[in-house]
């Protein structure tokens, strides 16, 4: 009872603070509810009893990608009045990719079937020691693959950002 | 007695801990300071001015309070707010003690000994960034901007080696993440194999190169001297709290003891064996398990206590760096440094057992 209590209150955390990103007109408000947001999955997946899951999820983009996300828009210094008009014409094309998105989104949410929520199960699946085995056995080559398309990425960001020689 | 009123007590005692070891740590940064500078330092208040720290806290209190009429009110305040609170919530998962049992039942002198716990440590390290990085730019002032934008391009590239230095931690303890898995595990086992000291079974004996890349990088994620450039007075006029004033300006500041209270915690934990210490095994024969509990707390805060007069040691002894010199140091020195260990960790593992 109190695990079900829990999880609405998190749902409702992770759609309202997902909408006031969008909602928000100050940047820096949105890069901030959508801190929020990521803290309310994590709060997810404690739920699931995946507790590395959760704290990577906090490391990796609470710490890390969402400091970056900050670091642009306190450095672009993107206020309210300096956003620049948009063009009829973009607003036109806006409108219709992201309708055709939300057909898309709906088309699948159309095949799932919604459940009564049911309390996770008790497992140790979730922890370091058993993804770090299901990790480096029977997903080992997908988990390398990553791991190099990680480094060719990185090596050509250096490249990008290295300085012509003249 | 339930463990939630047991867990209640023990946060709210560790919550007056850190707030009064913080609160003492700036009068004895001041008396270290006056001891390596040959002067007396603060005298007045009280008998050799053990006042000074409330005198200070009442004058941060009565102090103006001034906020920048084109700065966003909330965030400047939510940023030192935020600073503070992921300061105070790293404690949660540090081990203090051997158990204490209150009426025939166990209790683990812990917060939550979670199965992430080291993890756990570094993501809300992390979040430390988001206090000074919303401080320095709601106050709308390019120094506090700069300062701000230092200390996270800093702390971001010092996360990096600290969590590698761990790893090589973690493959000795059977990769067990839990802070108290290797408490315990640096309190069993003879050292080296041979010399047969109880609770003397410390990683720093095994991982020296680990420990030093970890002191560093504590040094750089509480922004102390030699690591000090998001605050350089000389040059950034105090950095991102240039803007702040009043108790606002005091949360950051002690935020920052707080810090190194507790990296001072977890340095002890990882690598002087927590609350272990030679003997341990004799006299916890000898005594009750209340009195053992008490003495192991008391055997962690000396080894606390002597790495905040480290910081501090530090930070009257050696001036800064330049900022290139900071991010040299971070990426092409720690960084290979600290993968090395741990592959050399695994390969000794590997091949030569444990």
């Amino acid at each position: 009872m109190t695990s079900e209590i829990i999880f609405y209150f998190l749902a409702a955390v992770s759609v309202i603070t997902a909408l006031m990103v969008v909602f928000s007109k100050n940047p820096i408000y949105s890069v901030m509810w959508l801190i929020a947001c990521f803290f309310s999955i994590a709060g997810h997946y404690v739920m699931l009893n995946a507790q590395f899951l959760a704290i990577v999820h906090i490391i990796v983009y609470a710490g890390a990608i969402m400091v970056l996300m900050l670091f642009t828009v306190m450095l672009l210094n993107l206020n309210r009045e300096s956003e620049p008009h948009k063009s009829l014409l973009t607003k036109g094309i806006a409108t219709v990719t992201g309708g055709m998105l939300f057909l898309v989104l709906l088309a699948a949410m159309r095949s799932t079937q919604l459940g009564a929520y049911a309390s996770p199960e008790a497992s140790d699946a979730g922890f370091v020691q058993k993804v770090g085995m299901v990790l480096f056995t029977d997903y080992l080559l997908p988990f390398e693959m990553t791991s190099v398309l990680f480094i060719s990425a990185m090596i050509g960001a250096v490249v990008l950002a290295k300085k012509e020689k003249h | 007695m339930s463990i939630i009123l047991f867990k209640v007590i023990l946060i709210v005692l560790i919550f007056l801990i850190s707030l009064g070891l913080a609160a003492y740590a700036t009068y004895g940064e001041r008396k270290v300071a006056a001891f390596l500078q040959d002067r007396i330092g603060p005298d007045r208040a009280g008998p050799f001015g053990l006042l000074q720290p409330i005198a200070d806290g009442v004058k941060m209190f009565l102090k103006e309070e001034i906020i920048p009429t084109v700065s966003d009110k909330f965030l400047f305040i939510l940023g030192p707010s935020l600073f503070m609170m992921t300061a105070l919530m790293t404690s949660a998962v540090i081990p203090w003690g051997t158990p204490v049992s209150i009426g025939g039942q166990n209790f683990n002198l812990q917060v939550a000994d979670i199965n992430i716990g080291i993890l756990y440590v570094l993501g809300v390290v992390s979040l430390g960034v988001y206090g000074i990085m919303l401080g320095g730019w709601s106050s709308n002032n390019k120094y506090a901007l700069l300062g701000a934008i230092r200390a996270s391009s800093q702390m971001i590239s010092y996360e990096l080696a600290m969590g590698m230095s761990v790893v090589a931690i973690l493959l000795m303890t059977d990769g067990s993440l839990s802070l108290n898995a290797i408490v315990e595990s640096q309190g069993e086992g003879k050292l080296y194999g041979f010399i047969n000291v109880s609770g003397m079974n410390w990683n720093v004996f095994y991982q020296p190169i680990a420990f030093i890349i970890f002191l560093i990088t504590a040094f750089a994620e509480c922004n102390r001297t030699p690591f000090d450039l998001p605050e350089s007075e000389s040059e950034l006029i105090g950095g991102y709290h240039t803007e702040y004033s009043s108790m606002k300006l005091g949360l950051y500041l002690f935020a920052e003891y707080i810090n190194m209270f507790i990296s001072s915690a977890i340095i002890a934990c990882l690598f002087f064996g927590g609350y272990n210490f030679p003997g341990i095994e004799y006299l916890s024969n000898h005594l009750p398990q209340n009195v053992m509990s008490l003495i192991t707390f008391v055997v962690l805060f000396g080894k606390i206590l002597f790495f905040i007069f480290f910081f501090m040691w530090v930070r009257w002894t050696i001036p800064r760096f330049r900022y290139d010199q900071l991010m040299r140091l971070g990426w092409q020195v720690l960084m290979p440094l600290a993968i090395i260990n741990v592959l050399l960790t695994g390969a000794a593992i590997t091949f030569f057992g444990n």
